[in-house]
């Protein structure tokens, strides 16, 4: 493989997979905040 | 006798060279720069110190030097790698990935922020580096001194003093290398725009799971880089966690301070005048700035379009914070947001976008690594 071939593959695999990698994290964080949304704590009973 | 007496007593003198000379000033510079100027003083004193240790003649004190107390711990942790893996355990009990969970939509500048390290190796080849050397060098880039170290270690041990001390200084002068292409590229009106305030909150469980899901699935992807990964999740799951708070503490405590030292001096003690003072050392730091202004720059036009696509709802500053260099970048988004327009808070965002950086830029060097090893370009044994 020539070195110019090389860092275009690098280049496109790279940056393809990671844009990929962290999009598919922000669908996978927004799963989990659809399943476990924040609810406000619950005050100590005593008080 | 005398005579005898007097030539062991000069001879550190009589065998200094101007090369090691230099780089002892050198050393005395790093302490400079860490202690007057302010400069990641954590990592530039040890290397500094390590730089004045190493270059001392006869002391036995060089990396090379087989056999003398800080070749044992450059072998036993920088060529094993077992420093950097350590300290992302630390980091990761540092990092608290809330803003990027109340918002992951800037987990995407956590990619955008790494162009400049592929953008990089394209510049490194075409200067007439070989493969494995072109990858160490772009990986300055990430903005992360371990990732940096970890792929260096395993592909161009020769240039790791350059790629370390580059890697390092680089992170510390973000706030000067940043704002004027932030500011180049970017309008008044842009700069000026205000995001909602993070008001949004995370459930406890949605931060507990985060290590361990988003672990799996990257490691999963590109398991070259699980060392790394996992480390760092590991790190983020004991602070979560909530219940091993000892662990938590002494990883972004004492162990990370404790591998930090260790790992300075060995960088210190590795640059050597004789390979060190080279044309090449001045390439690498050349390219590393590239590096880092090409991430800035990707960052900020990635910022720019997500700008015009949410319809003025993003501040396309926020896409600069998308390297790794944490929380550095998020603050000069702050700083820079908030002259632009006092009313201006981008901090929370900004944190968002840089542990999205970290991220991405452990992916970036487990592709890097994968493609290397898949064209059959081996580690270093």
């Amino acid at each position: 493989m020539k070195d110019w071939a090389f860092g275009l593959t690098m280049t496109i695999a790279g940056m393809g997979v990671t844009f990929l990698t962290l999009y598919i994290l922000t669908l996978v964080i927004r799963l989990m905040d659809r399943i476990y949304p924040y609810r406000e704590e619950k005050k100590d009973k005593g008080s | 006798m005398w005579n005898v007496v007097l030539s062991s007593l000069v001879s550190g003198f009589t065998h200094l060279t101007w090369q090691s000379s230099f780089l002892i000033f050198l050393g005395c510079l790093l302490l400079y720069l860490a202690i007057a100027k302010g400069f990641e003083p954590l990592l530039l004193i040890p290397i500094g110190f390590g730089v004045i240790l190493g270059n001392l003649p006869l002391a036995g004190l060089a990396a090379s030097d087989e056999g003398g107390v800080l070749n044992i711990i450059y072998k036993a942790g920088i060529l094993t790698e077992i420093f950097p893996c350590l300290i992302f355990v630390g980091l990761g009990a540092m990092i608290d990935f809330g803003p990027m969970l109340a918002n992951p939509s800037v987990l995407i500048f956590g990619a955008a922020g790494q162009f400049g390290i592929f953008l990089t190796l394209l510049l490194a080849l075409a200067l007439g580096f070989s493969r494995p050397e072109a990858c160490s060098i772009a990986i300055i880039g990430a903005c992360d001194g371990p990732t940096a170290i970890y792929v260096t270690t395993k592909y161009a041990r020769e240039l790791l003093p350059a790629v370390s001390i580059a890697a390092y200084s680089y992170m510390s002068l973000v706030p000067i290398i940043q704002p004027p292409i932030m500011r180049a590229l970017t309008t008044k009106a842009e700069r000026s725009v205000v995001m909602a305030y993070g008001e949004k909150k995370v459930s406890k469980r949605v931060k507990i799971l985060f290590p361990v899901v988003a672990g799996l699935i990257t490691m999963l992807i590109a398991p070259m880089g699980a060392p790394l990964m996992g480390m760092l999740m590991l790190g983020n799951f004991l602070k979560e966690s909530g219940v091993v708070g000892r662990l938590a503490d002494v990883s972004s405590g004492a162990m990370v301070n404790i591998v930090t030292l260790l790992l300075g001096l060995c960088i210190g003690c590795s640059m050597l005048g004789g390979n060190f003072l080279q044309w090449q050392t001045i390439l690498v730091f050349i390219l590393g700035l590239a590096a880092i202004s090409l991430d800035t720059v990707t960052g900020v036009l990635l910022g720019k379009l997500m700008c015009v696509l949410t319809k003025g709802k993003i501040n396309p500053l926020v896409g600069a914070a998308g390297t790794s260099a944490f929380p550095m970048s998020a603050r000069v988004v702050q700083k820079e947001g908030q002259k632009a327009n006092p009313r201006s808070f981008l901090l929370w965002h900004a944190i968002g976008a840089n542990t999205g950086g970290q991220i991405g830029s452990v992916m970036a060097a487990s592709v890097m690594l994968a493609i290397l090893a898949g064209i059959g370009i081996m580690p270093t044994p």
